[in-house]
């Protein structure tokens, strides 16, 4: 089954990249742009079609290599 | 002393750090990212600077997880040496060697110069051949140097006297260039055991007056005779 990862900077974590993406944001005069912060997405396929056993797969992935929880949050969705 | 520089693919200083090593009067033989052991009678392990993995996903984070970093993580929990510099240093931390995490530098930019460094304690393998308070021109190269940690990591850091090197100008003075925006300008990290030393600048670069400098060679210096 598809599923996807997303894995975005923990709040407080300056995150110099979505600041500069924000800069350049306001400077095409695109009204109502607050601020930007940016993440990572990763669209991945699981062999399993057992959506509990993705979610626990995609965990592991997450903790182990795909996020680093000293400044990144992350979230697994199954697509199905 | 015998020294095992690492190679990943990605990394380019190794020949600077292993001819640094070898000019201290260390032994140093190379390993390979791939291998499953450091060489036999490894007493550091050194993870050298450069864009392991070409810095894919995090600096460090697909080098931390390659083969031989099981056998560097079993050395250092046996109480033995680690060196990281620059991209070693993001791999240590990745790699749970070092708490914190390097990130992209705080102006964006790259930042590649001269940098002065004020030294920590000095009652360390990596520091004896320094002063305590020494201010110290060494070179740093780097995007993501950014030290960041939680509070508590930092006061703990702190309160164990565990910041090898600060950041500082010509006079030592530590709230003036900062290169990349680091926590109490850290530019380098010990474990708690101090076997562990991770730091983004590049003493290696400064052993020879050639070449701008020598101030790298006491940490060599000290290294070596241990």
């Amino acid at each position: 089954m598809k599923a996807r990862v997303i894995v975005t900077l923990k709040n407080g974590v300056l995150d110099p990249q979505g600041k500069a993406i924000e800069g350049a944001l306001k400077s095409l005069s695109l009204e109502g742009v607050g601020s930007v912060r940016q993440g990572k997405v990763f669209d991945i396929e699981v062999e399993t079609q057992d959506k509990s056993r993705a979610e626990a797969l995609l965990k592991q992935a997450c903790e182990k290599l795909l996020a680093n929880t000293v400044v990144e949050n992350y979230r697994i969705e199954v697509v199905g | 002393m015998h020294a095992a520089v690492i190679t990943f693919p990605g990394t380019n200083r190794d020949g600077d750090i292993a001819r640094a090593l070898k000019q201290a009067g260390a032994k140093v033989t190379h390993a390979w990212h791939a291998d499953p052991e450091l060489p036999a009678g490894t007493d550091l392990a050194v993870l050298p600077g450069g864009f392991a993995y070409g810095d894919y996903m995090r600096t460090g984070a697909i080098a931390a997880r390659a083969n031989i970093m099981d056998a560097v993580r079993a050395h250092a929990a046996k109480g033995g040496y680690v060196l990281g510099v620059c991209n070693g240093f993001q791999i240590a931390c990745e790699a749970g060697l070092l708490p914190g995490i390097l990130m992209r530098n705080a102006g964006l930019k790259f930042v590649c110069r001269m940098q002065h460094l004020k030294v920590g304690r000095t009652d360390t393998v990596f520091s004896s051949g320094y002063t305590a308070g020494q201010v110290i021109k060494v070179c740093i190269a780097h995007g993501e140097g950014n030290y960041v940690c939680d509070d508590e990591t930092l006061t703990r850091l702190e309160n164990e006297n565990r910041v090898a090197f600060r950041y500082c100008d010509a006079k030592g003075d530590i709230s003036k260039e900062n290169p990349n925006g680091s926590r109490n300008a850290i530019a380098g990290i010990y474990s708690e055991n101090l076997r562990v030393l991770g730091m983004m600048p590049h003493p290696e670069n400064l052993i020879e007056t050639l070449v701008g400098g020598t101030d790298g060679k006491g940490l060599f210096a000290g290294l070596a005779a241990a």
